[in-house]
């Protein structure tokens, strides 16, 4: 008896010795990268080359605290969180007015509309980019927060339309109708009920927005000219182009422009995830 | 008795009264902005499209749809549609099987189970600009991971992202390192709505672990399997802000996706129509593959 049950585990600990070096090998795959970011910053460039796996011989923080201490790195960042403030805001009120409207209100076309306007959801922002650049120009927004701001949002409002129409659509409609025989009205219902209801999806669709934003490059760089209204994406190419091959600073750089996210991917992960999925679903 | 069709009446005309005036302000911003900054735009491509135009003053000089045999002909453009079917293939037959094998191993409480989660989710929401940066110093030549590590070996470093033969490579191990881990999210999340009951019937039917992986977990993912599949094509083809800080499409337009051949030799020197032109093809690609997609395989959804 005893034999064969130790025989019976001999292949299950193998198995668990491939499946950590496998998950080790993946860990390796994605860690190594990021920290020989972080690590680099602190090297001098001549240490780079020689030790660019290991950890500093000496730790060159003046590489950090330069720029830290530069005005254009908050600036880049100020930019970003502007942009991204904006696109978050209007895009939720602007998407949870129609998905209230999807959701509560039945009327004469309803679900061609909202066909109508989560057609976004097949094609990629650049396929137009060309006329939105035009339009954007001849509406007076070129080299404006809002000429980035309002193609955004434009562009992220099938999305969070579609996830918001479903969370809303799971409150109970009978609320609505007593509140209406109550004589309110659904702008009010929709103001001091629903959104209050609402937050954790509005949470995620915020958040999800928020990130895309951030992270946003094309829009930005085919709607903005002056490098005072660069967001991060473009001021950390303009960087690079400068430092070209100082290395050590341009890593540095690159960390702490990475720093906002990797904060806000920890406290906002359950956001994040839950948008990914809950998106997923509906696909 | 006779309160309630009185209060149902009322209840009806409170209704409608409201519903008009509620439509008019709920519905139009986001139909107005949707409209101006995507409806239209599309439309106006089509449009521009049939132009030579840079963009200043009205188009006026009308050439048919000679754009489109302008980008037809070049080079470059087949090379962009090419990388973008190579780095479907990529997403498809190396990603999603990579992120699948995780999802499995990870979607248990294990101790570390969640870190490694975070971890190999982490690339994902970081920004493509800063990642691009990344591995553009990773593979550089002199200052680089990879160049040290063929140094130890007394080799000649390799300047991966200069040469036509490897850029494109260099590119697609990026598109792994960054994505794998949003798929492997999806699996876990399926894995965990699953039915337990079910693995856990086919164990006590004398199913072995592989069985009960090919016919009870995996086309219980189907659903999500195919999710995935939509998103890694539909996410290969809008592939852009990667590609910028690697290569900027070079050497010689041999990294281009569709995109960025769109912005390098239609945005930055403003040719409107030669531009749109690409735009057009690239949103008939989209759409003809999202509507069949969706018509073939996610009918059931």
């Amino acid at each position: 008896m005893n034999d064969t049950s130790i025989a019976g585990r001999r292949p299950l600990d193998l198995v668990l010795v491939y499946k950590v070096l496998f998950l080790a090998l993946v860990a390796a795959f994605v860690a190594v990268p990021l920290l020989a970011t972080l690590l680099g910053g602190f090297k001098t460039l001549g240490e780079l080359r020689t030790n660019p796996f290991g950890l500093p011989q000496t730790w060159e923080w003046q590489n950090y605290t330069d720029i830290l201490l530069s005005k254009r790195y908050w600036q880049l960042l100020w930019n970003s969180f502007v942009i991204g403030s904006f696109t978050v805001v209007l895009t939720l009120i602007v998407a949870s007015m129609a998905a209230f409207a999807f959701a509560h209100i039945h009327f004469f076309g309803s679900s061609m509309l909202l066909s109508y306007l989560t057609m976004g959801l097949l094609f990629p922002a650049a396929t137009a980019i060309l006329p939105l650049f035009i339009k954007v120009r001849d509406l007076g927004l070129l080299d404006n927060y809002f000429g980035v701001i309002l193609p955004q949002v434009a562009f992220s409002l099938a999305m969070s339309i579609l996830l918001l129409r479903r969370f809303f659509k799971d409150l109970p409609h009978e609320l609505l109708e007593a509140a209406l025989v109550d004589g309110c009205s659904y702008f009010a219902f929709f103001r001091h009920v629903t959104l209050p209801l609402s937050r954790p999806i509005l949470a995620t669709v915020g958040t999800i927005t928020f990130v895309h934003s951030w992270n946003s490059y094309l829009m930005p760089l085919v709607m903005l000219n002056s490098e005072q209204l660069y967001p991060w994406p473009l001021g950390i190419m303009i960087y690079q182009g400068e430092f070209s091959s100082e290395w050590h600073l341009i890593l540095a750089f690159i960390t702490l422009t990475l720093l906002p996210t990797i904060l806000l991917f920890i406290f906002a992960q359950k956001h994040i995830v839950a948008g990914l999925t809950a998106g997923a679903v509906k696909g | 008795m006779s309160g309630k069709p009185a209060a149902s009446g009322a209840r009806r005309r409170a209704a409608s009264d409201g519903r008009l005036a509620s439509l008019l302000l709920f519905l139009p911003p986001a139909l107005l902005l949707f409209t101006v900054f995507v409806v239209l735009p599309i439309g106006e491509a089509a449009w521009y499209s049939g132009f030579n135009w840079n963009g200043f003053g009205s188009p006026t000089r009308w050439i048919g749809f000679d754009n489109y045999r302008f980008v037809f002909d070049s080079r470059g453009f087949g090379t962009a549609f090419r990388n973008n079917l190579l780095i479907i293939a990529v997403s498809l037959v190396i990603q999603l099987p990579l992120a699948l094998t995780l999802a499995l191993m990870l979607a248990d409480k294990f101790r570390g189970s969640v870190a490694l989660r975070m971890l190999f989710f982490l690339p994902y929401v970081l920004a493509e600009v800063a990642t691009g940066l990344i591995f553009s110093f990773i593979y550089d030549g002199n200052y680089g991971l990879l160049a040290s590590i063929y140094r130890t070996f007394g080799a000649e470093a390799p300047h991966l992202l200069a040469s036509t033969q490897t850029s494109m490579l260099a590119i697609l191990v990026v598109v792994v390192w960054k994505y794998f881990g949003f798929h492997m999210m999806l699996f876990i999340a399926a894995l965990q709505g699953m039915d337990r009951n079910l693995v856990e019937a086919a164990r006590i039917d004398g199913a072995s672990r592989w069985q009960v992986l090919r016919y009870v977990v995996i086309p219980l993912l189907y659903p999500t399997i195919r999710l995935s599949v939509f998103f890694a094509v539909v996410g290969s083809l809008q592939l852009f802000d990667l590609v910028m800080p690697l290569t900027r499409g070079g050497p010689a337009d041999s990294s281009n996706t569709m995109v960025s051949f769109l912005y390098i030799h239609g945005v930055s020197r403003m040719r409107v129509g030669y531009g749109s032109a690409i735009g057009v093809i690239l949103f008939v690609i989209c759409v003809t593959f999202a509507i069949t997609y969706k018509r073939w395989f996610m009918r059931d959804e």
